[in-house]
């Protein structure tokens, strides 16, 4: 037989290939074929994303800032239709406040500013006659949060020296706007939840699309020893380039939004909504939305490849 | 076709086949009743009629494919329940040059060729030599950036070669390796089958060329007709005869 020389490195005693760590380098996935929609769903699925977390939290620190504000307060109203007995009375509650152990501070409400309070929905009441008898208001702030054991002795207390009082937590007031608020927060969070889960599905779909593309590829580099974990990495690699770029695009675009939305809302400088805006730590929170994202995106391509490919021998 | 009782397969066996049937689907068995021994270091031609079932059967011994029935034996494991994580680490044991090639068609000539030590991680740093070395042992090292599809269909098949062997294999398997080169090329790759041989590879070639046949005296032919498996040299004989008792 005639003989021919090999190259030299398959004459050594090693076997190149039947050692070290399972690694594939090189692009064996073209990075093109996983784009197609897949980036635009993910930058706008971010976006959104974006825009519904800024509202939870927003709403969140609205909730958070009221009720602080009010967690604290008592008002004390004095329903007496007689001007004189009303103002005695309201004189006398106050006097027992500021006794009260527990209690910060205690105000009784000018009358002319309960008015004023009051004239956009009943006119001027500051006319004698056809005046509507307005209650008179004791603004109290204890030194701890109200209970419903303090709010019964402080009722109790000033009752006794003004029987026409009316004490309330002021907290109390606002508990309608707190669960309007809270279920516009619960939104959010669906919102995000299901935003997730479209992002998902466009990975699955994106991811499915390119392995079909590429099935002859996987197969030969499964038949050349190739392990799942080695295809999973391809496509997980290219997809968390496409998910990143295209999620800080989308974190660019949605805070964009939530800049304007907050600009516009500080014009307003109403009430509650002066509680709105979104701190450093929230800014944080929205900066990882793009990361998540990209996590979520590479984890569902390599559960998505895993499944598929578990299916090939 | 070899009646004979099966041994039972030891590491010194590359592959038993025994009683192993094949079928796609609800069709006819496309092999039937196939047995045979691979011992290490020995050189086997399969032969036979297109559509005799060489390709399936190739393709079961490179664990593309399950039988359905029989058993097969590879390094001295149970091929058939082996599990599917160990799978790629049989895979990295073959070389497999298929009969279209079967080029990754983005890559070129020196990717498709490094790939094989890329899955079982090798190194950057290590390709280089070893692939440049194989491109030009097939003389395509002026063509190494080329992509499948600006190489002719001999040069493809010869970076199909250079791809199978470069892990240096412990089972070749070749499907008509030199259907798509010139005759020169068809013996320099043969050389390069035996020299491997030779180094330890057992060689599998699978071909309907009986020119081929002749340029290795030593190797032992199996030939497929419909599926069946005869035994023209005694290659599948209990005990069969090996390459290196004197062909």
């Amino acid at each position: 037989m005639r003989m021919v020389q090999l190259p030299a490195f398959l004459q050594s005693a090693a076997r190149l290939g039947m050692f070290g760590p399972d690694q594939a380098g090189g692009e064996l996935v073209p990075g093109s074929r996983l784009s197609g929609p897949m980036s635009w769903v993910i930058g706008m699925m971010v976006a959104l994303t974006v825009i519904a977390l800024a509202a939870g939290l927003a709403l969140g620190n609205v909730a958070q800032g009221a009720s602080a504000d009010l967690a604290n307060g008592v008002t004390v109203q004095i329903i007496q239709a007689n001007p004189e007995a009303r103002q005695t009375e309201a004189e006398r509650a106050a006097a027992r406040l500021r006794a009260t152990p527990g209690v910060a501070s205690v105000r009784l409400v000018p009358q002319a500013e309960v008015e004023r309070l009051i004239e956009p929905w009943l006119g001027d009441q500051s006319d004698g006659e056809d005046a509507i008898p307005v209650p008179a208001l004791v603004d109290v702030l204890l030194t701890g949060s109200v209970d419903g054991e303090t709010l019964g002795a402080l009722r109790r207390s000033v009752r006794e020296v003004a029987p026409s009082a009316r004490v309330d937590a002021q907290s109390a007031w606002l508990r309608p706007v707190f669960a309007a608020i809270d279920a516009l927060r619960w939104l959010a969070i669906i919102m995000v939840g299901l935003l997730a889960s479209a992002l998902a599905a466009a990975v699955i779909l994106s991811v499915r699309t390119a392995m079909g593309l590429n099935r002859d590829t996987i197969e030969i580099v499964h038949l050349l020893g190739g392990t799942d974990v080695q295809i999973a990495r391809l496509f997980q690699r290219s997809v968390a380039i496409k998910a990143l770029t295209s999620g800080l695009v989308g974190f660019a675009l949605g805070a964009g939004v939530v800049l304007l939305f907050a600009s516009r809302f500080a014009e307003l400088g109403a009430g509650l909504l002066s509680t709105a805006s979104l701190g450093l730590g929230s800014w944080i929170l929205l900066a990882l939305v793009p990361v998540l994202g990209t996590g979520l995106a590479m984890l569902t391509a390599r559960l998505t490849v895993l499944r598929a490919l578990h299916r090939m021998l | 076709m070899n009646p004979a009782p099966m041994t039972s397969a030891t590491d010194a066996e590359i592959v038993q086949f025994d009683n192993v049937g094949l079928r796609y689907g609800s069709d006819r068995e496309v092999l039937s009743d196939v047995s045979f021994t691979l011992y290490p270091g020995s050189f086997y031609f399969l032969t036979g009629a297109s559509g005799a079932g060489k390709t399936s059967l190739l393709r079961l011994l490179y664990l593309a494919q399950r039988p359905s029935r029989g058993l097969i034996r590879m390094f001295g494991t149970d091929a058939i329940t082996l599990p599917r994580e160990r799978l790629p680490g049989f895979r990295r044991r073959l070389g497999v040059v298929f009969q279209d090639f079967r080029l990754v068609p983005h890559l070129s000539a020196f990717d498709n060729v490094a790939l094989p030590l890329r899955v079982a991680g090798v190194p950057e740093k290590d390709l280089l030599k070893p692939v440049s070395d194989m491109l030009d042992w097939v003389q395509l090292s002026d063509r190494v950036h080329a992509r499948p599809e600006q190489l002719s269909g001999g040069e493809q098949q010869r970076v199909a070669i250079a791809r199978a062997v470069i892990g240096r294999p412990d089972l070749l398997v070749a499907d008509e390796p030199t259907g798509n080169v010139d005759p020169d090329m068809a013996v320099k790759l043969l050389r390069l089958f035996e020299a491997l041989n030779r180094l330890g590879t057992t060689v599998v070639v699978a071909t309907h060329d009986v020119h081929l046949l002749k340029k290795v005296p030593e190797s032992l032919i199996m030939r497929l007709d419909k599926g069946r498996l005869s035994d023209p040299t005694g290659a599948l004989r209990y005990p069969p005869r090996r390459s290196g008792s004197g062909a």
